[in-house]
């Protein structure tokens, strides 16, 4: 097109920003995945396939991307619910609600897993509980389904609230006006203006929900075929200095969590288009 | 407009606000949510490291491995987190400044790291960086090893870390434009002291609050460490990788006290960031969409 790669500019500093932030970009984080990506090569699809065609591969993959939808679909609910009541409503002790959605985003992942568990262990306070009506949590697939909904816990909420906050009153009046119920409103007026945004926040759930790992393998019980996620299996095959398996599961995780990301944005698109809004 | 004292209905509601009943019942879901999914948890750690008391749970945080862990997670964050600081103003500064073919393709890569697990982060770099590849057996054979030791455990921590303070800064530079450091350059000052007395105040407070996220992520990071760390006891074991080890061997008084300085450093960065977010609001990204 004859566009110059970078226009002229009378700022100082191209060089070194460019030279750093190509640099460290490189060295941390396109370096070592295009080495994963070079050692699948290396491997060829069959073999690849030949690895996650399994069945301990694929009841795992099949575990880690079933409860990390689940988990993310929970909090699509609850998260707008949250964001709402937290935007919308004044009470007592709101400001410290607000705080304690982000808790799970600055508390470690480990420490989230043997917290859990001890909570939901047979002997804890929620497991006793449970166990009272026969229903057992921890080191079932339950146990790792509440691990995933505290880890995703905070990304709808955060991605709602700020579109919340800017929905015009004068639009759900006029619907009022018009005769529509509150209910009829809400489905049919809030709630498309915030789907992409809760889209976006089920999105960033879903993926961090799919690659997690600390919170998890405490409370799992890592029952081979039950309940062993992806990526405890891509740690067991390294730790037999099983390379290629552990690359090629760790390819097989990358292609189906972009394909999964890939919809969802196709879908934003889609629910974007419908309401114009851009 | 002056008969709004009369006959005023005793229990008036707006056609735009949900009833009283689904108001509360909404609020008391949300309360008992997040009660029940993420302050229980967090209230669990202190039981636990408290149930033979206090004595007992200062007495293993000072035991040589406690004393270990805390020291090591302390240098991995004294450097990662630095360079990460670097990395982000740097990055910012470029897309920010300058107008180049492919920013948004750079802004996605950037962005990466959030959505590959970290545990396929710690196997890009042993695959990248490990003694079977090329560049790692070279520089095992230097003596420089990379993974099972601390460079490894900074470049996974870099990894998680990569996009924490570059997505705080983009959005805050975005907006104030270029005009300030034009002037400043139009009156005579070289590029250094225009980012240092121009830009640099003006992005402050979404710096700290970039390198607050970074840090914690970074003393926590547990996934991508235990790939690359190798667990050495006293040597690569950071604080989450010896609060996992402690919890195997069942010494869950050990584990929970060492889980329960972590999860202070989660308070007091929560309490920093809630007092950015109200002191600075106008200054951050996070909280300038409205």
């Amino acid at each position: 097109m004859g566009r110059p790669l970078i226009h002229r500019s009378p700022m100082p500093g191209l060089g070194l920003s460019l030279g750093i932030t190509l640099t460290m970009l490189s060295l941390v984080v396109l370096l070592p995945i295009g080495a994963l990506l070079l050692k699948g090569a290396n491997y060829g699809l069959a073999g690849i396939w030949e690895t996650v065609n399994r069945e301990r591969v694929w009841a795992a993959l099949f575990l880690s991307f079933r409860l990390s939808l689940l988990a993310a679909l929970f909090n699509l609910v609850f998260g707008v619910v949250l964001a709402w009541v937290l935007v919308r409503y004044r009470f007592p002790g709101r400001r410290i609600l607000d705080a304690v959605v982000d808790l799970p985003f600055a508390l470690p992942t480990a420490v989230a897993g043997i917290a859990l568990t001890a909570l939901y262990a047979p002997n804890g306070l929620f497991g006793q509980l449970a166990a009272g009506i026969g229903w057992k949590i921890a080191y079932t697939q339950w146990g790792i389904f509440i691990a995933l909904v505290f880890v995703g816990l905070p990304f709808v909420t955060r991605t709602v609230q700020p579109v919340v906050e800017e929905i015009e009153r004068e639009v759900e009046e006029a619907s009022a006006t018009l005769g529509a119920s509150r209910l009829h409103t809400i489905r049919h007026v809030i709630l498309p203006m915030l789907t992409p945004a809760a889209l976006t926040g089920f999105a960033l759930a879903l993926a961090r929900a799919v690659g997690e790992y600390g919170s998890v393998i405490f409370i799992a019980g890592n029952i081979p075929l039950v309940t062993e996620i992806a990526p405890l299996l891509i740690v067991i095959q390294l730790e037999e200095f099983n390379y290629d398996a552990a690359a090629a599961i760790g390819i097989a995780m990358l292609l189906i969590s972009f394909a999964m990301l890939l919809v969802i944005n196709l879908i934003q698109v889609w629910s974007r288009r419908r309401i114009g809004y851009v | 407009m002056s008969d709004a004292t009369i006959a005023k209905p005793a229990r008036f509601r707006p056609a735009t606000e949900e009833s009283p009943a689904t108001r509360w019942a909404l609020i008391a879901v949300s309360f008992a949510g997040l009660a029940i999914l993420v302050l229980a948890p967090l209230i669990a750690v202190f039981v636990e490291a408290l149930a033979d008391g206090i004595a007992a749970s200062l007495k293993s945080l000072t035991s040589p491995d406690a004393r270990g862990a805390i020291r090591l997670t302390l240098t991995i964050a004294a450097i990662s987190v630095p360079l990460n600081a670097i990395f982000g103003i740097a990055a910012a500064w470029f897309i920010t400044k300058f107008d180049f073919r492919g920013k948004a393709f750079l802004i996605t890569l950037i962005d990466l790291p959030f959505s590959v697990s970290p545990v396929v982060a710690g196997l890009c770099i042993v695959l990248m960086f490990g003694a079977n590849s090329a560049i790692g057996g070279w520089l095992v054979a230097q003596g420089y090893p990379i993974v099972f030791a601390m460079p490894g455990i900074i470049l996974a921590t870099m990894f998680v870390t990569f996009p924490f303070v570059a997505r705080e800064l983009i959005p805050v530079m975005i907006e104030q434009g270029r005009a300030e450091e034009e002037a400043a350059l139009t009156l005579g000052a070289s590029g250094w002291r225009t980012f240092r007395t121009v830009t640099l105040p003006n992005i402050r407070w979404a710096l700290l609050y970039g390198v607050l996220l970074c840090n914690a992520r970074a003393m926590g990071e547990f996934g991508a460490v235990a790939v690359v760390s190798g667990k050495i006891r006293g040597q690569t074991a950071t604080m989450p990788i010896t609060i996992e080890m402690l919890y195997q061997e069942y010494l869950s008084v050990a584990a929970f006290s060492l889980a329960g300085v972590l999860a202070l450093l989660a308070l007091v960065t929560l309490l920093l960031k809630t007092a950015l977010e109200i002191r600075h609001a106008d200054q951050l990204a996070a909280t300038h969409r409205h």
